[in-house]
């Protein structure tokens, strides 16, 4: 079992620049049904027995689409991911990185009044292990099973998940939400689908810097989950003020630092790996103690 | 992106946001003459850094000097006040004017957002003095818990509103704005009842809050501080400080605030890697880090600080760096004098590790590396990039894994120290 994403998932790729072309391929290769494409001005062509639509309408009508992903550059994204909530795709996932944050005001608005699930920006996309891949992670690290991952971060992701699979863990689904300022699926949203899933049996969420969603999250999983939950925190040496690397992940005023984060997670009974080296076997430990 | 305090205020001008009159100067002369044209009793004489807390800050000569103070006066709260002059002035001729200019150009600032090295005052802001009756706080800032941007006034102005918000959090106003219909007038009055404006005066205010928002929104601000509002004596509202950051996402639309850039208040390291698209933090310690990912590098940082060593750098290659990108990265990091040993810790993605491996090979030829350079690899093309490395003749340290990575940079660098 899984959430979201599986193997009868049927996907089209909106941006089908450079990037989009190469995880077009690596997305198939792992077996996903990568059905559409949308270009602008090139509908009724095909890029490698892909058949290219004019508008994300048309692929959902012809193809029966049911979860898009987004490469399109930065200006253009925001219209992207409502082109795609528009044409009713249930599930939108968008790696594009760089979106101003006013374009996410928008587009947060807009998916309000939709069916549609957004996952990121500025994230690696999801994968359910052995069924489908959505995005950019490297397919081969991941192991089919029973553990779920959330990150705000994308190479993150991939070092919690190698640990995991060396340790023999499977994964049910990992979900990459993305590292801006404004996300679609935050960690509560992705806790509640994992709490509800009778495939997955453990969640790691790894979260970072900025913000308080991690706060908000282990508020959550004291009241609602009945699954155990490990957790890291990333920036713990990052000095105040300063972006490190994703618009998200800043402290400001004193907000929103490791410790403060890592406080609310322990205090909601949730195991917290004191290194990035100690994330799979942190998961494993809160496993054997539930 | 940050601004000058006389930058943010010219482009609040030009939004009809009332700032006080003013010219920037760079010299005494030119400060002195601005003032007897301001012909107003007493001027401002303002020092023009990208760091809060000028007005309790110290002017000192040189960074030894700045150093000391910082951490005898102004590390941390409850330390005894100096007695150097402040970055902030007022002046009551125009002949003070032009000395307490030439008193702050060419010197350090050091406050406490500064940090101890302090910063050059290049340039000083000379205003017009106002008759002050309250001073007021107002920002306007995006609300990540919403996905909304908030407009939020508080009675206490002058005061740092995170202290606000510990110690009487009932006296800060806010309102979360619908990006589908914008700030609203009631609102925006709900805010200056708020702030007690008198009635007669609410509809100015209206109109400046709303001239507020659509600076903020037009220019794609990430932060809008006026920090004071000050209400004069007559009643009228006026932006006596303004501070604006922007989404550095949005640059790409505003082609008239990247002019706007200050490369004087820039890491000359950080302004090369952000040449190259690259995402490089200068830090205090004595460990490189090169890294694909921003999570990956917080979290990198954060394992060379957990077995006891201390990062010289955050540093982001990013997912699809090329060969010249990961030398040029690996360059910037060797440019940091305080570097003693180098953790390169990647795990391909999109990013493969072949071509990382080729960069650094490339790179470290090209500036003849003399410090240990400890590499973990990991992900797409690992076996191809581990080949390179061992055919590369350089003396490379392995990392197996990330703590085992971590732990060789550190021990390196206690070597080398």
């Amino acid at each position: 079992m899984s959430i979201l994403l599986s193997a009868k998932s049927r996907v089209v790729t909106q941006g089908l620049g450079g990037t989009g072309k190469f995880h077009l391929k690596g997305c198939r290769e792992y077996g996903t049904q990568m059905v559409a494409a949308v270009r602008p001005g090139k509908g009724g062509s095909e890029w490698e027995g892909v058949p290219i639509y004019d508008t994300v309408a048309d692929a959902v009508e012809k193809q029966g689409v049911d979860v898009s992903v987004i490469y399109v550059p930065p200006p253009g994204a925001a219209d992207a991911i409502m082109e795609a909530a528009d044409a009713g795709i249930p599930l939108i996932v968008c790696i594009t990185e760089g979106i101003p944050a006013a374009d996410m005001v928008e587009v947060k608005r807009f998916l309000d009044s939709s069916g549609s699930r957004l996952i990121g920006p500025n994230c690696p996309g999801i994968i359910t292990p052995g069924q489908a891949k959505v995005g950019i992670m490297p397919g081969y690290i991941h192991q089919p099973g029973t553990v779920g991952v959330i990150s705000r971060s994308g190479t993150l992701t991939y070092e919690a998940v190698h640990q995991l699979t060396q340790l023999g863990v499977g994964q049910s689904t990992c979900i990459g939400i993305g590292g801006d300022p404004i996300i679609g699926t935050g960690f509560v949203d992705a806790l509640a689908l994992y709490n509800e899933d009778p495939g997955t049996e453990a969640v790691i969420m790894i979260g970072e810097i900025g913000g308080n969603a991690e706060q908000e999250a282990a508020a959550w999983i004291k009241e609602n989950m009945n699954k155990p939950v490990a957790a890291f925190i990333a920036g713990k040496t990052a000095p105040p003020g300063k972006r490190m690397g994703h618009a998200g992940a800043i402290i400001s005023g004193g907000k929103g630092t490791a410790e403060e984060k890592i406080e609310a997670l322990e205090g909601a009974g949730i195991k917290v790996a004191p290194s990035p080296a100690e994330l799979g076997v942190t998961l494993v430990a809160a496993m054997k103690a539930a | 992106m940050n601004v000058h305090e006389y930058q943010a205020k010219a482009l609040l001008r030009k939004y009809g946001v009332p700032v006080p009159r003013g010219s920037k100067v760079g010299s005494a002369e030119e400060a002195e003459a601005v003032a007897r044209e301001l012909a107003t009793p007493v001027v401002v004489v303002k020092s023009q850094i990208h760091a809060g807390g000028r007005g309790a800050g110290a002017l000192v000569a040189d960074s030894e000097e700045a150093a000391r103070v910082f951490e005898s006066h102004l590390a941390r709260e409850g330390l005894p006040k100096h007695d150097k002059p402040g970055g902030v002035r007022l002046a009551k001729t125009p002949e003070q004017a032009g000395e307490f200019a030439a008193s702050m150009l060419g010197n350090l600032l050091v406050t406490r957002q500064t940090g101890p090295s302090g910063r050059e005052v290049r340039q000083v802001l000379i205003e017009e003095g106002c008759d002050i009756a309250r001073e007021l706080y107002l920002s306007m800032l995006l609300d990540r818990s919403t996905g909304r941007n908030l407009l939020m006034a508080s009675t206490e102005g002058g005061m740092e509103i995170e202290k606000v918000a510990e110690e009487s959090p009932e006296k800060i106003f806010r309102v979360s704005v619908d990006p589908a219909v914008g700030l609203r007038d009631f609102q925006a009055r709900r805010l200056a009842f708020g702030l007690q404006i008198p009635a007669e005066k609410i509809g100015d205010a209206v109109k400046f809050f709303k001239a507020l928002y659509h600076a903020y929104v037009d220019l794609d601000g990430s932060l809008l501080e006026i920090n004071p509002l000050v209400q004069t004596g007559a009643g009228d509202l006026l932006a006596l400080d303004a501070k604006i950051s922007f989404d550095d996402n949005a640059l790409f639309r505003h082609p008239e605030v990247r002019e706007l850039r200050d490369e004087n208040e820039e890491d000359p390291k950080e302004r090369r890697a952000a040449e190259f698209d690259l995402s490089y933090i200068a830090l205090d310690g004595n460990i490189g880090c090169m890294v694909n990912g921003a999570g990956l590098a917080m979290a990198t940082m954060d394992i060379i600080h957990h077995h006891g060593g201390e990062p010289a750098n955050f540093c982001d290659v990013g997912g699809g760096a090329t060969t010249e990108k990961v030398a040029e990265a690996f360059k910037i990091i060797l440019s940091d004098r305080n570097v003693q040993a180098v953790f390169i810790n990647i795990f391909g993605g999109i990013m493969q590790c072949d071509v990382l491996a080729q960069g650094v090979v490339e790179a470290s030829k090209q500036v003849g590396v003399t410090i240990p350079l400890v590499v973990r690899l990991e992900g797409t093309n690992v076996e191809q990039g581990k080949k390179i490395i061992a055919e590369s003749g350089l003396d490379i340290i392995t990392g197996l894994d990330m703590a085992d990575g971590a732990k060789k940079a550190v021990e390196a660098a206690r070597a080398a120290a």
